[in-house]
C-alpha cells in the first residue's frame, strides 16, 4: 500500500498489449484468469445456493429446482428463462472449470520451472484448450443422455 | 527479520512486504482443490438421483459433510486469493483497490459462512429437515 495515489500520465508506458503478436499461450493465460472469475462468481454462487436450498428443506429445494434446473410443466415465462440462463450458466461453469483445471495443472508445472522452452509452453497450451473442450463436451454427453435424452 | 546484512533485510519480502505467503497458499488451496473438486465430480456422477430426499441423505453423511465443509474452505480460499490478485492486477487507482478488496473479503467471508452454515445445518439436523 506504500504507493502514490496519483498516476503521472506524462511517464513513458510500456507497449500496448495489442502490439505483441498473438498467441495461444497468451490465450491460456488470459482464459485461466476469465475462467477462474467464472468459477469465483458464477459458480461460487450457485454452489452455495444449491447447498443452503437443500439445508433449508423440501420446499426450498423444489424453489431451486423450479427456478436452476427444470420449471417443468406450467412454468412461467420467467422461470422458462431463468432455465436457459443457469442451463447456459452451467455450460459456461463447465467449460471453465476444466479450462481452469487443466491450466491450473500447467501452472502448478511451470511453477516448477518446466516446460517453458517455446515449443513446450505452445503444446502445453494447445493440450489445455483441447482438454478441457473434451471433458466439457464428454460432461454435456453425460447430462444430456441421463437428464435430458431418451 | 535476519541479522542486518543486505540479504537478511530483503528474505522474504516481495513487491507485496510481506512474502512469498500469497502465493504458495494460492499453490497449497490448488492442490486442495484437486482432490476436493475430483471427489465433489465422482460423487455427484455416482448420485443415483438429484431428488431432494437423496440429496439431503448423502449431505448428511459425516463423510460427505466433512469434505463438502473442506471443499468450501478450500476453494473459498482459492478465490479469495486469485480474485485479489485480478484486482491488483486490472485497478489501478488506489483507493478503488483497496475498496474492491474489502469488498471481495466481504464476499468471499460471506459465501463461504453460508455454504458452512448450510452444510452443518444438514449434518446435524439430520436428511429430514
Amino acid at each position: 500500500m506504500v504507493q502514490s495515489m496519483s498516476r503521472d500520465t506524462k511517464r513513458p508506458t510500456s507497449p500496448h498489449i495489442m502490439q505483441y503478436r498473438w498467441g495461444i499461450h497468451m490465450m491460456a493465460s488470459i482464459t485461466h484468469r476469465i475462467a477462474g472469475f467464472i468459477l469465483a462468481t458464477v459458480g461460487m454462487m450457485t454452489l452455495v445456493w444449491w447447498l443452503l436450498s437443500i439445508s433449508g428443506g423440501t420446499e426450498s429445494y423444489a424453489v431451486f429446482h423450479t427456478y436452476a434446473v427444470d420449471a417443468g410443466e406450467g412454468a412461467t415465462s420467467f422461470q422458462n428463462l431463468s432455465n436457459w440462463f443457469f442451463r447456459l450458466a452451467a455450460l459456461a461453469v463447465v467449460y471453465s472449470f476444466f479450462q481452469h483445471f487443466f491450466s491450473g495443472l500447467r501452472h502448478l508445472v511451470m511453477d516448477m520451472g518446466a516446460g517453458f522452452d517455446l515449443p513446450a509452453n505452445k503444446l502445453g497450451a494447445q493440450a489445455v484448450f483441447a482438454l478441457a473442450l473434451l471433458a466439457t463436451a464428454l460432461t454435456a454427453l453425460l447430462i444430456y443422455t441421463r437428464f435430458l435424452g431418451a | 527479520m535476519g541479522s542486518g546484512t543486505e540479504i537478511g533485510k530483503v528474505r522474504g519480502h516481495g513487491a507485496a512486504g510481506h512474502g512469498g505467503d500469497h502465493w504458495i497458499m494460492q499453490r497449497v488451496t490448488a492442490l486442495g482443490n484437486i482432490v476436493l473438486t475430483i471427489w465433489f465430480a465422482i460423487s455427484l456422477i455416482l448420485l443415483p438421483s438429484f431428488e431432494y430426499e437423496t440429496l439431503s441423505a448423502w449431505l448428511a453423511q459425516a463423510s460427505v459433510a466433512v469434505p463438502m465443509a473442506l471443499l468450501i474452505f478450500c476453494v473459498f480460499k482459492h478465490v479469495r486469493l486469485g480474485l485479489q490478485v485480478l484486482i491488483e492486477d486490472y485497478v489501478p487507482d488506489a483507493g478503488l483497490k483497496f475498496g474492491a478488496i474489502m469488498l471481495l473479503n466481504f464476499y468471499v467471508m460471506g459465501a463461504g459462512a453460508l455454504g458452512l452454515f448450510a452444510i452443518a445445518k444438514i449434518a446435524f439436523t439430520g436428511a429430514d429437515a
